[in-house]
């Protein structure tokens, strides 16, 4: 899991964009195109490498009127399985 | 409506300074002279944004035998389009590589042909092509662009595995990915040469499965094991006309890099037709798209919209009917007299047909 104090990044060669064609947003990374649901787009969109993974989940908790506990979860969740294909880094 | 694809690979050129073995691009190759130029590769790269491509992977034979090969990629990244370039790193400066991290290239595949110059040398049959390797390898590091390593493996390199695992850590690749040789091309030439063994196929996959649990969040290791040592087929392309498409140097469109093999097909150009239409219309892309044109015993196997009946190249190549079950397949009548002739072509012991330059013949 990711700890509150550290910050997430997308590293080189990934990133985020609308699809032109099939509407919603595609995280596009090394031979993968993911496409994402309105929660990961939500997530990633708070994700630009110098707020703090508890920072990240308190503006979510704020925009969307939701427990920030559920939210770290949800997220933690998200951004971890990102992390372990290497589409996410997290810097202490 | 059908569903636009997601990925396109541009074979640039089929010019390669290295000459293996196992070459995935066609016994008939386009010379350099019927080469599309940087505008008609540019135009396509929009139109596939167009149609729904997000990703482009540059590739060839040698991309970087391109003049134009930055010009391309910027082209590429005005479109839109996540860019990968394919490359032995054979023709890469470091001012090159400097000028495409401009232009935006996304990611680099550097390809393995060995892991030491004995060994490379000997299959890409070009001299001192390692080490000129490794000084990309460095270049790209130096850089940062995210890299792959790919892996092709074989009867005469398959024990080098470990030490390929080990030397993406130590060039700072992301992903690895260990491709065991698949019969189309050039390697369908060279099946005497080049089969692995039923134990090295295993061996393969017991060290794969060791490592990815060892550098679990270090390393992604994408593997491809040995179609005719195993049980079920792989899903080709994601299914025929599905997720991908190709274009040849020349410009003619085609649902995978084998599709020439299948005789009766006819390819349009996207010279002359747009990508859309092409995807949408051209009869050799409907021809196995989706799962009617199935026979048996795809046809009612719970399995067929898991891998599409396998490779319809594979079909045409060992039972001579591409609408007929992939012969990979424990379920084809074929299969045992397949597995048969594995055994057979591993005892084989056939000396490499390289792959020759465009126009010439190969000895
Ligand atoms: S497989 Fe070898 S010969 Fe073929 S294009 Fe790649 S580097 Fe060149
Ligand atoms: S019978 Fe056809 S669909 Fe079923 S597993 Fe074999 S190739 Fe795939």
């Amino acid at each position: 899991m990711i700890g509150p104090g550290e910050v997430p990044r997308l590293p080189r060669g990934v990133r985020v964009q609308p699809d032109r064609v099939r509407g919603g947003w595609v995280l596009l990374a090394p031979e993968r195109a993911v496409t994402l649901d309105a929660v990961g787009q939500a997530i990633l969109a708070e994700v630009d490498g110098s707020r703090s993974f508890g920072e990240i989940c308190a503006r979510l908790a704020a925009a969307f009127g939701a427990p920030e506990a559920q939210i770290a979860e949800d997220a933690g969740g998200f951004l971890s399985a990102l992390r372990e294909r290497l589409f996410l880094e997290v810097s202490p | 409506m059908t569903r636009p694809p997601i990925a396109m690979l541009a074979e640039l050129t089929h010019r390669c300074p290295l000459a293996c073995p196992y070459c995935s691009n066609p016994l008939d190759l386009v010379r350099g002279a019927a080469e599309m130029g940087t505008e008609d590769w540019a135009r396509i790269f929009r139109e596939a944004a167009g149609l729904g491509v997000l990703q482009l992977h540059l590739s060839g034979g040698e991309p970087a035998a391109r003049r134009d090969l930055v010009d391309l990629v910027a082209a590429a990244r005005a479109a839109g389009l996540y860019t990968n370039l394919i490359t032995s790193g054979i023709g890469l400066t470091a001012a090159r590589l400097k000028a495409l991290d401009a232009a935006g290239l996304d990611h680099v595949q550097l390809s393995l042909q060995g892991t030491d110059a004995a060994m490379a040398d000997a299959i890409g049959g070009l001299e001192g092509a390692f080490a000129r390797k490794l000084e990309v390898a460095r270049q790209i590091g130096e850089i940062g662009f995210p890299l792959t390593l790919n892996a092709v493996l074989h009867r005469r390199n398959l024990h080098q595995l470990p030490r390929a695992i080990e030397m993406a850590l130590e060039l700072g690749a992301r992903r690895l990915e260990v491709a065991t040789v698949q019969f189309h091309g050039w390697a369908l030439r060279n099946r005497d040469a080049l089969m692995p063994t039923r134990e090295q196929a295993r061996e393969a996959g017991r060290i794969v499965a060791e490592a990815r649990a060892r550098l679990r969040g270090r390393l992604v290791i994408d593997y491809v094991p040995a179609d005719y040592h195993g049980d079920y087929p792989k899903r080709c392309m994601g299914g025929w006309g599905s997720t991908g498409l190709n274009v040849a140097p020349d410009g003619t469109v085609l649902p995978c890099h084998a599709a020439q093999t299948i005789p009766g097909l006819e390819f349009w150009s996207a010279r002359e037709v747009p990508l859309a239409r092409i995807w949408a219309e051209n009869p050799a892309f409907n021809a196995y798209r989706g799962t009617e044109w199935m026979a048996e015993p795809c046809r009612s196997c719970e399995r067929k919209t898991k891998d599409f009946g396998g490779c319809r190249c594979q079909a045409m190549a060992l039972a001579g009917d591409a609408g007929a079950t992939d012969p990979t397949c424990v379920k084809s009548p074929l299969h045992a007299d397949l597995a048969a002739r594995a055994g057979a072509h591993a005892a084989a012991d056939a000396a490499f047909v390289f792959r020759p330059a465009p126009g010439r013949v190969a000895v």
